[in-house]
C-alpha cells in the first residue's frame, strides 16, 4: 500500500514540476524542476527495474542538469528569452498541461487493461512527462527549453519502457542518449557565444 | 579477431585518436585510408570462413557479446561493409579538398562505426538507440563552435530524438504481433508506431523541413555527409524490419501508405527543387526526392526490392559526395550559395561547377550517369500504374529543371576567358568522382558482384 501511495506522490510531483517548467521563464527554476523530475522518475522506474539501474538513470539525469546549469551560468550575453509565440500567457500553458492531465487520466486505465501489470501510477507518470515534453517542444524555439522538452519527453518514455524492457544495454544506451542530449544542448548554447581564439586571432 | 571489433571498435577508436590530431591533411588521409582498408578487408576476407595463408589460418569470428547483448556481422554483411566503408573513404579523402574542419574525419569515423553497430546489434530494434547517438554526434559537424545554432539543427535533433521511442515501442509491440498475428488492434498499434518512427527517421513530408534549413545554415560538406549516412542506415534498418515481419510485407494498407509517402516526397522534392534560388536548398530537395524514391521501392512488393534499393543507394553516396564537395568549393569563393552570388562561377571554377551539374543530373536520372540504371528499373516496375509513374516523372522533371537553372546561373556572366581556380586535389577528387558517375552509368553491371549477395542478407525479401 505504502509504495502505491509514494508512486502517486511521484506522479503528483511530476505534474507539478512539468507545469512549473512550462510556465516559468527562469532557467534556474526549470533546471531545479527537471532535477526533481528525475527523482520522481527514480521511484517509478524502480517499480520494475533494480534499484541500481534506476539510480543510474537518476545520476545521469542530475549530471545532465549540472552540465546544462553550468553552461547556462557561464553565458553572459544571452538574448531575451521572451518569445514571440502567441498566446504565451501562463494561463494558456496551464490549460495545455490540464489537457495533458485529462488525456492521461482517460488513457491510463485503458493502457493498463491492454498491458496488464504495468501499474497505473507508472503509466500516468510516463504519459504526463511525454505530454509535457511534447507541449514544451511545441511552444518554444528557445534552445535550452527545447532540450528540456526533449529530456522531459525521454524521461516519460523511459518510465514506460523500463516496465517492458530491463536489458542493461538499453539502460546504458538510454543513459548515453540523455547525457548526449545534455552535452549537445550545452555545445549548442555555447556555439557562437565564445570569441574566436585561434592563433590567427591572437 | 571478431568482425564487430574490426568494423565497429577499430574505426571508433581511430576516430577518437584522429580527434587528438588537429592536422587537416593527416586526418583526411588517415581517415580515408582506414576506411578504404576496412572496405578492402570486407571485400576480400569473408567473415566466419577460415582462410589458410601458408601455415597460418585466419578466421574472423562473426559475433561479440556486450552487456548481455550480441553484436553480429555475418558473411552476408561483408558486401554491405565494403560499400559503407568504401563510400565513407570517399567522403574522408574529400575532406581536405572541401576545406572542412579536421574533426569531420574523426567524428565521421565514429558516426560510421556507430551506424555499423546499428546493423550488427541483436535484438535489431536497439538500432534506434544507436541511430540517435550517431545523430547527436553529427551536431558538432553541423555547427562549428564560432557559429550560432540555427533552427534547422534544433529541428533535426528534435525529430531524430522523437523517432527513437516510437521505434523501440513498436519493436516491443511487434513481438506481441508475432505471438498472436490475429490480434488486429495490436497489429494496428504496432504499425502506427512503426510508421511514425520511420516518418521521423526518413524525414517524410512534411517533416523534412529541417533539411533545406540545414543546407542554408551549415557547412554543405558536413550536411551532405549527414544526408548520405543517416538515410542509408535507416534504409538498411527498415529493410531489416520488412525482412523479419511477414505481415509488414503483406500489409496492403501499410504498403499503400509507404507508396503515398514516397510519391509525395518525390513529387514535392522535385517541384520545390525547381523553385529554389539557393544551391544548397536544391541539394536538400534532391536528397528528399531520392529518399522518396527509396520509399517507393519499398512499396513495390517485388523480390527485386532489396536489389533496387541498393542500386539506388550506392550511386547516391557518390552523387551526394561530389555535389557537397563542389558546393563547399563554391561557398569558399562566394560565401553564399544564393543564385545571385554564384552567377558566372563556371568561368572561375569550371571543374567544380561541371561536377555539381553532373551530380545533379545523375540524381535526376539523366541517361549515361550513375542514377539512370536504378531510375530505369524503377520506371519499369511502375509501368502497371501510370498515375504513379506520372508523379515520379514530375518529380524527376522538377530536378531536371533545377539542374538547368543552376547551369544557366553558372554560365551567366559578361566576363570573357576561363580560369581554373580549383586546387589540384580538388580537381583530382572531383574528376575521380565524376568518372565514377559515368562508369556506374555506362557499366552498371560492375555493381553485380556486390548486389548478388543481397539475397543472403535479406532472405525473405528476395524470395
Amino acid at each position: 500500500m505504502l509504495p502505491e501511495i509514494v508512486s502517486w506522490i511521484a506522479v503528483a510531483l511530476i505534474l507539478a514540476t512539468t507545469t512549473a517548467m512550462l510556465i516559468n521563464t527562469d532557467w534556474r527554476v526549470n533546471l531545479g524542476a527537471l532535477a526533481l523530475q528525475y527523482l520522481a522518475m527514480l521511484w517509478l522506474v524502480t517499480r520494475h527495474l533494480p534499484f541500481a539501474m534506476g539510480s543510474a538513470k537518476l545520476i545521469t539525469g542530475w549530471m545532465v542538469v549540472a552540465i546544462l546549469g553550468m553552461t547556462r551560468l557561464g553565458l553572459t550575453n544571452v538574448e531575451n528569452e521572451e518569445e514571440s509565440f502567441f498566446p504565451r500567457g501562463q494561463a494558456f500553458r496551464i490549460a495545455l498541461m490540464g489537457i495533458v492531465a485529462l488525456v492521461t487520466a482517460g488513457a491510463a486505465p485503458s493502457i493498463e487493461t491492454a498491458i496488464p501489470g504495468l501499474g497505473l501510477p507508472i503509466i500516468a507518470g510516463g504519459l504526463l512527462l511525454i505530454g509535457g515534453g511534447i507541449i514544451h517542444l511545441g511552444i518554444t524555439t528557445n534552445l535550452l527549453r527545447v532540450i528540456l522538452g526533449l529530456l522531459t519527453m525521454l524521461a516519460g518514455f523511459e518510465i514506460l519502457y523500463a516496465a517492458i524492457e530491463s536489458a542493461i544495454l538499453v539502460t546504458g544506451l538510454l543513459a548515453v542518449v540523455n547525457l548526449g542530449l545534455g552535452i549537445v544542448g550545452s555545445y549548442l548554447l555555447l556555439a557562437g557565444s565564445a570569441p574566436l581564439e585561434s592563433e590567427e586571432d591572437l | 579477431m571478431s568482425a564487430p571489433i574490426i568494423w565497429i571498435a577499430i574505426p571508433f577508436i581511430a576516430g577518437i585518436l584522429i580527434f587528438l590530431i588537429s592536422s587537416e591533411r593527416f586526418s583526411a588521409t588517415a581517415g580515408g585510408a582506414i576506411s578504404a582498408l576496412l572496405a578492402l578487408i570486407a571485400l576480400f576476407i569473408p567473415i566466419d570462413v577460415a582462410l589458410l595463408l601458408g601455415t597460418i589460418s585466419i578466421k574472423i569470428s562473426p559475433a561479440i557479446q556486450f552487456f548481455g547483448r550480441s553484436f553480429e556481422l555475418n558473411t552476408a554483411d561483408g558486401f554491405l561493409l565494403a560499400i559503407i566503408y568504401g563510400l565513407a573513404s570517399l567522403w574522408f579523402f574529400g575532406t581536405e579538398a572541401s576545406g572542412t574542419q579536421s574533426r569531420f574525419v574523426s567524428l565521421g569515423l565514429m558516426i560510421v562505426a556507430l551506424l555499423t553497430a546499428s546493423i550488427a546489434v541483436e535484438p535489431f530494434l536497439y538500432a534506434a538507440l544507436l541511430l540517435e547517438v550517431a545523430a547527436m554526434l553529427v551536431i558538432p559537424l553541423l555547427v562549428p563552435p564560432y557559429q550560432k545554432a540555427g533552427q534547422g539543427v534544433v529541428r533535426f535533433l528534435t525529430y531524430q530524438t522523437l523517432a527513437m521511442p516510437f521505434i523501440l515501442f513498436s519493436g516491443w509491440m511487434l513481438t506481441g504481433v508475432e505471438a498472436s498475428p490475429s490480434d488486429l488492434s495490436t497489429t494496428l498499434q504496432a504499425g502506427v508506431m512503426l510508421a511514425l518512427g520511420f516518418t521521423f527517421l526518413f524525414a517524410v513530408f512534411p517533416l523534412y523541413n529541417w533539411i533545406p534549413m540545414l543546407m542554408e545554415e551549415t557547412p554543405p560538406y558536413a550536411t551532405g555527409f549527414l544526408l548520405w549516412a543517416l538515410p542509408t542506415f535507416t534504409t538498411i534498418f527498415a529493410l531489416g524490419f520488412l525482412d523479419r515481419y511477414t505481415w509488414l510485407r503483406n500489409s496492403t494498407q501499410l504498403m499503400n501508405a509507404i507508396q503515398f509517402a514516397g510519391l509525395l516526397m518525390v513529387a514535392s522534392g522535385g517541384l520545390f527543387a525547381a523553385l529554389q534560388r539557393h544551391l544548397g536548398r536544391i541539394l536538400a530537395y534532391a536528397a528528399i526526392a531520392q529518399t522518396g524514391l527509396i520509399l517507393l521501392i519499398f512499396s513495390l512488393q517485388s523480390n527485386q526490392m532489396a536489389n533496387l534499393v541498393f542500386l539506388t543507394l550506392i550511386p547516391r553516396g557518390l552523387e551526394l559526395a561530389i555535389w557537397a564537395l563542389a558546393l563547399s568549393i563554391l561557398k569558399r569563393e562566394a560565401y553564399s550559395l544564393q543564385f545571385s552570388d554564384v552567377q558566372g562561377l563556371a568561368r572561375k571554377y569550371p571543374v567544380a561547377t561541371a561536377s555539381l551539374v553532373f551530380a545533379h543530373l545523375s540524381i535526376a536520372g539523366f541517361p549515361l550517369l550513375a542514377g539512370f540504371p536504378s531510375r530505369l528499373a524503377i520506371w519499369q516496375s511502375l509501368t502497371t500504374d501510370l498515375s504513379i509513374l506520372f508523379w515520379v516523372f514530375a518529380g524527376m522533371f522538377g530536378l531536371l529543371i533545377a539542374a538547368f537553372r543552376t547551369l544557366a546561373v553558372f554560365v551567366m556572366t559578361d566576363e570573357s576567358g576561363w580560369k581554373i581556380n580549383e586546387s589540384w586535389i580538388q580537381i583530382t577528387m572531383l574528376t575521380v568522382g565524376v568518372s565514377g558517375l559515368f562508369i556506374l552509368g555506362l557499366f552498371p553491371q560492375i555493381l553485380q558482384p556486390l548486389l548478388e549477395n543481397i539475397p543472403a542478407l535479406f532472405e525473405h525479401l528476395s524470395q
